[in-house]
């Protein structure tokens, strides 16, 4: 495969900044690779056409001296967002044959600024899941194997089809999008950065609603400075999203000044929890010593309500999912399954529309919400939510900055734990309590497991410190020096 | 005294209330840019945001606020510095979302009161127990087709404000008047056009029977009834049909009917009501509406004046009778053409407000109303202009012509809708005031009846009159009453 | 707290999703299951607590009232299963 599959999102822009290569060429080198990766499954749909005349003219507006961060870079989008005229399903069946006849904010952003739409990719349906085994397009295969097996393992989710394909080199970056922890576990599970801004950070307007109190989107990139200029192209406000905040977009790569030096940086005592691997428990403690070195010093605070955070998490999203969800009911757009009368046509539709955790996820949506159960459930949950965002609040009074593991654990096997909801659901447990707060965070491939597969370490900061937290991912990143690649098992042989 | 209705087994107490839908004025919908006019094409006044699209999200008209507010200061309510918009969820085909946004709990306005006038003289407060802000849904079709349903959203997302009433009425003339007080209330503040015909406005009627003294019964509600006078007879047909059923040993059942305006009675709705369970919880794409009390207290001293305080002003300023007065203000458009009037013959005639408010009424009620009348349209459509008019009465003040030509020459108006003054040119109608003129004539009627002239001199007063109209008759009516009295009386007294 | 079939069914036909008789079963474990977890938030402390409205604070944006949006049907019924003469056709409903 070309050398230009590898190259990060700031060396493919240096290089077209300076005419070194063009737009045309990098993306159709991109799209032949996506071409060779097809049994990943990380792409639902490529959008070749598309994806050359955009990047024809991200080559006029360089050449015309109007080039941006993003101009000219390939990129695969979440099949989450809306992007006019294209395929955008939430990889769901539900919505079949749905062509948007308008484009999200976030990817209008990103268009503007030049980037080149390379095509959708596949995705837990409805962002629900946490290894991408839940699209009604199959489940996605991560480019990573423990070594010496040839076992597919699940590349995380939702975002998984966006995490595998920066893995596999066939995307310089993707857009994801973070409920609970779907571009942080991911990004952990495929050896990438990936970060999820402050909650109003990003507009949601076009963005398929899983749970609307949490979702945002954010970019999944091969290094943090790759991060910094893509989030910048994403974010600002919009007045199309009443929850998006009017706050001016800073330069996110200009805050990359190595510097942390007097930086605090808080370890909460409750991520460490029963069970959690002893290769990630040394791992989060290397991480607090390459933060160290760098001149950071180090606080243990403490965030009590840490363990209530998922059960919290799996009543108010499941709660607002069964009302987002309540409009494919079979009559403005997607599946229709006929019936004999109204309702019985909304049952069918919705019934063959949905997959089962999705199913599972309005069920559970609709019981916690309905009369008798409300308080005893959701009211209950959104004090717990409130207590959870103090504990947030009360350690950045010690710290600047807080490090944990991203996930208890590295990439497991396709199918494993597909039966058990619960321990699927587990997954998310150092991710979702930032989630419920609102707060920024990042996660940075940081070493790899016994069996040789990627681990994160993430990294949460202060509501719109994404600048702040950018520059110690950085810091973090470099200490750790993260160069393995998945070894090519898909496709041609190199 | 409670009105009492007599059973076959002793007498009965109704309750009543009413939760009135009334559609805010606003040029676009409450959470959408979408045009709210009537009466447009089908799906022609719809955003995707209306049609519920995917990822699509709700930003709040700010007029609409202050449109709920007015009509809250209106109806003399609490107003909430701090509001929650919820989410009412269920299915239909006209509710794209699969919910309504609403306001549950923290409604936009808390309680306060209506005073009611009754037939007898009589006043009763009424109880507001809330108003909130809503979407109005779409409209199902299902006569247009054999076997399918059609929807049109250009109504799916037009702000209502439901008030909700306590449940405070005992009679249909209790709730035919509170309707018909909310909806001039609200036409006066210029919060909803009260056209019941386009469905601006629309009541469900909530009716329960029990023995005086006794706990309250079971209610039924029957929606969507669109006239006072259906309101009426909805009351009174299910306090009839309710005493029916329990005297019969029957019980009520708490459900929603419909009123059948053939029939004049209310049915059960054919399809099965299932119980609702609605899931109300805060809409998670809005924050809590939060307003200051200056915000409010602007709004208050921008109000219209309300139809009871213009009446009182009638009464004080302009002499009017009470009674007079409360037919001004009965509606908006009869008080309007009334003050417009009476300022234009004001600026005409140089004569202060206090001496022509009786003139200017008692023409408009008696004159006027009686012609609108007859030719069977609105004082909106009223075929004689605020400026002809007062051109009429000023004819009249300034003693151009009689009381009595000057309904002559209003009928010659109604027909020919030529000026008053040009009447008046045309026919030769203006008002004989010429003292030589009408002494001449005075002198001639004596000299050709002096007869008579000796049996009133004999003691016969009544001849009076005859030679009164002896001279009218000789000037066509025409001769100023008040001169013709100067003149005659001291002549026949000799 | 757990729910037994008839919940289930209750919850289903409020959702509008179809269940058979044999996934019935199946869903009354799998929620069960869920709801024990998420049970252990009864052991929190929660009196005086406010529940969370909004993670981020922020005033509610308020638009200007002006016509800017909608006249474009054609986009509106692009995707709609069935539409005809201009609306959107569902299964008939009788009132």
């Amino acid at each position: 495969m070309s050398e230009l599959t590898k190259m990060t999102l700031s060396a493919a822009r240096d290089a077209l900044h300076k005419g070194e290569i063009s737009a045309v060429e990098i993306t159709k080198a991109h799209l032949a690779a996506i071409e060779d990766a097809k049994e990943l499954n990380s792409y639902i749909m490529v959008t070749d056409d598309q994806a050359l005349e955009m990047a024809a003219k991200a080559d006029d507006m360089i050449k015309g001296g109007n080039a941006k961060g993003m101009t000219g870079i390939p990129i695969g989008i979440k099949d989450l967002y809306c992007t006019k005229g294209v395929h955008s399903q939430t990889a769901s069946h539900i919505l079949d044959g749905f062509k948007p006849e308008y484009e999200s904010t976030v990817t209008a952003n990103l268009w503007a600024d030049g980037a080149v739409m390379l095509g959708k990719t596949n995705m837990d349906e409805f962002a629900m899941g946490s290894s991408n085994e839940n699209s009604y397009y199959g489940p996605v295969k991560n480019p990573w194997r423990a070594v010496g097996s040839d076992k597919d393992t699940v590349p995380g989710g939702s975002s998984g089809g966006s995490a595998a394909a920066v893995a596999a080199d066939i995307s310089i970056a993707t857009t994801g999008t973070d409920t609970g922890g779907s571009i942080r576990q991911p990004a952990s599970f495929t050896g990438l950065v990936g970060l999820k801004p402050t909650y109003g950070r990003c507009s949601r307007w076009g963005m398929i609603a899983f749970a609307s109190s949490l979702d945002q989107a954010g970019p999944l990139t091969k290094t943090v400075r790759d991060a910094a200029i893509m989030i910048e192209s994403m974010a600002g406000f919009d007045p199309k999203d009443s929850t998006s905040i009017n706050i001016p977009v800073p330069n996110y790569e200009a805050a990359l000044s190595g510097d942390i030096r007097g930086l605090k940086v808080g370890v909460p005592k409750e991520y460490r929890v029963d069970g959690m691997p002893a290769e990630i428990e040394k791992l989060w403690q290397q991480g607090i010593n390459w933060l160290k070195d760098a001149g950071a010093d180090v606080v243990d605070i403490s965030l009590p309500h840490t363990k209530y955070a998922l059960p919290t998490y799996y009543i108010v999203a499941p709660a607002e999912c069964s009302s987002n969800l309540a409009r494919y009911d079979g009559v403005k757009y997607g599946l229709r399954v006929n019936g004999n009368s109204l309702d019985d046509m909304y049952k069918k539709t919705r019934a063959e529309g949905f997959g089962d955790e999705v199913r599972r996820r309005i069920l559970i949506g609709t019981y916690v919400l309905s009369a008798g159960y409300y308080d005893a459930y959701y009211l209950k949950a959104q004090k717990v939510r409130t207590l959870i965002a103090g504990d947030f609040k009360a350690a950045y009074e010690k710290c600047d900055v807080i490090l944990t593991p991203t996930a208890p654990s590295a990439a497991f096997n396709l199918g494993e734990k597909v039966s058990d909801p619960i321990s699927m659901y587990l997954n998310d447990v150092f991710t979702v309590p930032a989630s419920l707060a609102g707060l920024p965070g990042i996660s940075v491939p940081a070493g790899l497991s016994a069996e040789g597969l990627p681990l994160g370490l993430q990294l949460i900061g202060q509501a719109f410190g994404e600048e702040q937290l950018l520059r110690v991912a950085e810091v973090l990143e470099s200490a750790a020096s993260f160069k393995e690649k998945p070894a090519k098992w898909w496709g041609e042989k190199a | 005294m409670t009105k009492l209705y007599q059973g076959a087994t002793g007498d009965w107490e109704a309750v009543i209330g009413l939760e009135i839908h009334a559609q805010v004025i606003s040029e676009s919908k409450l959470f959408s840019g979408a045009s709210t006019a009537f009466g447009a094409d089908p799906n022609t006044q719809v955003s995707f945001v209306c049609a519920a699209m995917p990822g699509m999200l709700p930003v709040i008209n700010e007029e609409c606020v202050r449109q709920a507010v007015r009509t809250g200061l209106a109806m003399g309510c609490k107003i909430n510095l701090r509001s929650i918009f919820d989410r009412k969820n269920y299915f239909y085909a006209d509710l794209p979302q699969g919910y309504q946004i609403s306001q549950f709990k923290d409604p936009i306005v808390g309680e306060g009161h209506v005073r009611i006038d009754l037939e007898d003289g009589s006043t009763k407060d009424i109880g507001v127990e809330r108003l909130h802000l809503e979407q109005d849904a779409g409209k199902s079709m299902h006569d247009q087709h054999p076997t399918m349903t059609y929807v049109d959203l250009n109504r799916s997302g037009v702000a209502l404000m439901e008030i909700v009433s306590k449940p405070d009425m005992r009679t249909p003339e209790e709730a035919g008047a509170y309707f018909r007080k909310i909806r001039s209330l609200v036409r006066y503040a210029g919060t909803c056009d009260g056209n019941m015909d386009q469905g601006s406005m629309r009541a469900d009627v909530n009716v329960s029977v029990r023995r005086p003294g006794e706990p309250l019964g079971t209610r039924t509600e029957t929606k969507n009834v669109n006239s006072i006078r259906y309101v009426m007879m909805v009351v009174e047909s299910e306090i009839r049909r309710q005493i029916d059923v329990l005297e019969d040993g029957g019980k009520i059942d708490q459900e929603t009917r419909l009123f059948d305006v053939a029939t004049g009675t209310t049915r059960t709705m054919r399809s099965k009501e299932e119980a609702h369970d609605y899931r109300y919880f805060p809409d998670p794409d809005l924050l809590p509406l939060e307003f200051s009390q200056e915000f409010v207290d602007e709004l208050a001293k921008d109000m219209p004046e309300l139809a009871d305080a213009k009446k009182d002003r009638f009464v004080a300023a302009l002499h009017i009778s009470p009674y007079n007065a409360g037919v001004l203000v009965a509606e908006k458009e009869s008080a309007d053409y009334f003050e417009a009037l009476l300022a234009a013959t004001v600026t005409k005639s140089g004569k202060p407000l206090s001496e022509l408010g009786t003139l200017v009424a008692n023409w408009v009620i008696g004159d006027l109303f009686g012609a609108l009348k007859k030719l069977g349209v609105g004082i909106t459509k009223s075929p004689v202009s605020i400026d002809h008019a007062s051109e009429l009465l000023c004819l009249q003040i300034d003693g151009t012509i009689s009381g009595r030509i000057a309904k002559e020459v209003f009928e010659n108006m109604l027909e020919s809708g030529k000026s008053p003054e040009a009447i008046v040119e045309e026919k030769g109608l203006k008002q004989v005031s010429d003292t030589g003129e009408i002494e001449a004539m005075i002198d001639e009627i004596l000299a050709a009846n002096a007869d008579k002239v000796a049996e009133y001199r004999g003691g016969k007063d009544k001849l009076y009159g005859f030679f009164v109209g002896q001279v009218m008759k000789q000037t066509g009516g025409k001769a100023n009453p008040q001169v013709v009295n100067q003149l005659l009386r001291p002549k026949l007294d000799g | 707290m757990s729910v037994d079939k008839e919940t289930v069914a209750k919850i289903a036909n409020l959702a509008r999703i179809e269940v058979s008789e044999e996934e019935l079963e199946s869903t009354v474990g799998e929620l069960n299951n869920i709801l024990d977890w998420v049970e252990q938030l009864s052991e929190v402390n929660t009196d005086g607590v406010a529940a969370m409205t909004s993670v981020v604070a922020a005033d509610l944006p308020w638009r200007e009232d002006k016509v800017t949006d909608g006249g474009y049907r054609e986009k509106v019924l692009k995707n709609a299963p069935q539409a005809e003469h201009g609306f959107f056709a569902v299964p008939k409903v009788i009132e």
